[in-house]
């Protein structure tokens, strides 16, 4: 027992007493309940014990909304009481496609749904592909033995921690039309100001990179972490073949790279097709649908349109979407681990 | 000037600076600009006053007028310097604004006859002044504190809580073997990925039916039973040996004991991450509270903000103080946990 506490780091404010008295003070309190259930039942079935207060709140916000979603999916009119619902069957689905054309949102019976869904297709395309970039390049610009990484490492990390309202104010205060600081740089470089977040594909732009900018520290750490699990001998031999750091690149740190990478992409994919909040304050959406994503497609057909029922069918179909992008990474994760 | 080069690129262990090591340290100093940038000119744009925000081109720095209090006149006076037709410079007050023409006056005499000028001839007399009205007024005129209240008890209340249920159903399920385990370990992990947004309605509802909306509790218990948390702590549990709690058995520690003390302060340092992460969760949490709650006085900072700058008439001023105190908490958490939190994310990968 004593190697082992010795070898696990505790931090410094958890070994404090202040803190820990009136814990120790509490769990001490709690066994005197408890002594009597143990000797009731068992001590191997207390971890039903152990286990029902997590399991009692997954089941009845997480699990039981998960069943009931369905439900929902498959019913209609404007109660979000279940009694009120009345079965529609898969109408609902037989909306979202009922299209002549997919690409054309326009020819679409639900057709919010559809601008909904290509334009998050096109921000995860985009956005993916700049995060695993960038993060990939401050990764490694990170990897090398420069000075004050610690310190370079923690200014491209800050903005993860800031949240997505933050984020958004602060970008919405900086793409300001009449005063903002870039339309203040345009015009002192003799140009004129853009309406940053009026223009459609200006907005979709700035959507996109504030996203970049506000996650992509998150990613460059996972990276940075799999780059520093590459072992130095690897180079060294790569080295010793007449490889040169361009070809060590490509040929050492690309492949060993390559299971983190999965991990970033994955974990990437799924949370830009999630995207919601950040855009929610920065544009709602607009101009016109111009970045309105799938899930504040969701949010306002439940919360602003109450169409439940549609708002349950959409999010079973991104649910799918998701379930199909976890499987793709387990599947590839394994085919990995085995070669 | 060979010799100048050679000992500024001289560094430790006699390596030179090569180009590679030019262009990155470029490229990290370009990210200092683009990742702080944005968070700086927010702090200094919150210190500006109301008219130095709707200023064209901005200033960098916060400025403002400096005024004077001149006798018969109500108001504290702009002072101007203004250039005269002979070519001096002098210091005056400024009465009225009509066109392109001003009427000032010479603060010193306030007896004397008001001069009028021309716009252009004057130049306003200002100085950096780090504006706290904007702090003030954002905590005076909206219920800022209020906000402020709610989040604390809300990311407290549900750190601890998660804390708590996550490492007693970790403990469950990686020391024991009973009925059910492997079945409960598989629907945790295959609901990892599912976000809220997915079962916003049926989430909704069960809430309204338990009774919690307007209630902080809606905010606190559901997202306390988080898969990622049993799912860390479990992994991290499973590499403390069995053989401590057989011995401490034998001993006659009750299972509550075991759990307390020899568990738990093992896996201090996975609760640790965890702490970290839960703070950070529901801190910059939004779309649940904004579902969850629609009363004014039980908004969480987050959800307050947004309704704040959503209003038809933005005033950025008190819009860019109540930002920065936003931010500002979570800023000195990392601040002071910087390396925990880093390394924390590097190891287990989840956000």
């Amino acid at each position: 027992m004593q190697s082992i506490s010795s070898q696990t780091s505790k931090p410094e404010w958890l070994s404090s007493n202040l803190l820990l008295q009136p814990f120790l003070w509490a769990m001490s309190w709690l066994d005197y309940i408890l002594a009597p259930l143990q000797n009731l039942i068992g001590y191997k079935r207390m971890a039903y014990f152990f286990v029902l207060p997590n399991l009692l709140i997954f089941g009845i916000f997480i699990l039981i909304p998960m069943l009931l979603n369905f439900y929902y999916g498959f019913t209609g009119g404007d109660s979000i009481l279940l009694e009120n619902r009345p079965v529609v069957g898969a109408a609902n689905f037989e909306k979202i496609f009922s299209c002549q054309d997919f690409f054309k949102p326009n020819t679409c019976a639900e057709d919010l749904f559809w601008r909904g869904a290509w334009n998050t297709l096109t921000f995860v395309v985009f956005q993916v592909a700049f995060i695993i970039l960038m993060s990939l390049i401050t990764a490694l610009a990170l990897n090398r033995d420069v000075r004050g990484r610690g310190f370079f490492r923690a200014i491209f990390f800050y903005p993860v921690l800031l949240s997505p309202v933050v984020v958004a104010l602060i970008w919405k205060w900086i793409l300001q039309y009449q005063n903002g600081l870039l339309n203040a740089f345009l015009v002192s470089l003799g140009l004129t100001k853009v309406p940053w977040l009026l223009d459609a594909n200006w907005a979709q732009f700035w959507v996109i990179a504030v996203s970049v900018w506000a996650q992509m520290g998150f990613f460059t750490l996972i990276l940075l972490a799999g780059l520093q699990g590459i072992p130095k001998e690897m180079y060294e031999a790569a080295s010793m073949d007449g490889a040169n750091k361009w070809r060590s690149f490509w040929n050492v740190t690309l492949p060993l790279l390559m299971p983190t990478m999965t991990v970033v992409l994955v974990l990437a994919l799924i949370r830009a097709v999630q995207v919601f909040d950040q855009v929610f304050v920065l544009t709602n959406g607009g101009p016109g649908t111009a970045t309105l994503y799938i899930v504040q497609y969701i949010y306002r057909t439940a919360f602003e349109f109450r169409n439940y029922g549609m708002a349950a069918a959409a999010s079973l179909v991104l649910a799918v979407v998701l379930l199909i992008l976890t499987i793709g990474q387990l599947l590839f994760q394994r085919r990995q681990e085995a070669a | 000037m060979q010799t100048i080069t050679t000992f500024l690129t001289r560094r430790h262990g006699g390596k030179r600076l090569d180009v590679a090591d030019i262009i990155t340290y470029a490229y990290l100093l370009a990210g200092v600009l683009v990742m702080f940038g944005p968070v700086l000119w927010l702090i200094l744009s919150s210190f500006k006053p109301l008219s130095g925000l709707y200023e064209f081109p901005p200033t960098f720095l916060p400025y403002k007028q400096e005024s004077v209090k001149v006798e018969g006149y109500d108001k504290p006076l702009d002072l101007y310097d203004v250039k005269m037709a002979d070519g001096s410079v002098r210091r005056l007050a400024q009465i009225s604004q009509v066109g392109i023409g001003a009427r000032v006056i010479d603060p010193a005499a306030p007896q004397s006859d008001p001069i009028d000028i021309k716009l252009d001839q004057r130049a306003p007399v200002r100085s950096i002044t780090f504006e706290w009205d904007n702090y003030i007024g954002a905590v005076e005129k909206f219920p800022f504190l209020t906000y402020l209240q709610n989040s604390v008890i809300v990311t407290t209340a549900a750190t601890l809580v998660t804390l708590l249920i996550n490492s007693m159903a970790a403990f469950a399920l990686s020391k024991y073997e009973f009925r059910g385990r492997d079945a409960i370990l598989l629907i945790i992990i295959s609901t990892l990925m599912v976000p809220v947004s997915v079962i916003l309605i049926p989430a909704f509802l069960v809430i309204a039916k338990v009774g919690w909306t307007n209630n902080l509790w809606g905010l606190i218990i559901p997202g306390a039973a988080t898969p990622t948390g049993v799912f860390l702590l479990r992994q991290y549990m499973l590499t403390i040996p069995d053989d401590l709690i057989q011995s401490a058995r034998i001993d006659g520690a009750s299972e509550w004991r075991i759990y307390g003390q020899i568990i738990l302060p093992l896996a201090a340092p996975a609760l640790a991450v965890l702490a970290i992460f839960s703070v950070m969760w529901r801190w910059n949490d939004f779309l649940w509270p904004l579902i969850v709650v629609s009363k004014t006085e039980l908004f969480t900072l987050q959800v307050g903000l947004n309704a704040f700058q959503g209003e038809l008439n933005q005033q950025w001023n008190y819009i860019l103080a109540m930002t920065v105190l936003t931010l500002l908490p979570i800023t000195l958490v990392f601040a002071f946990l910087e390396k925990y939190i880093t390394t924390g994310i590097a190891t287990t990968g989840m956000k």
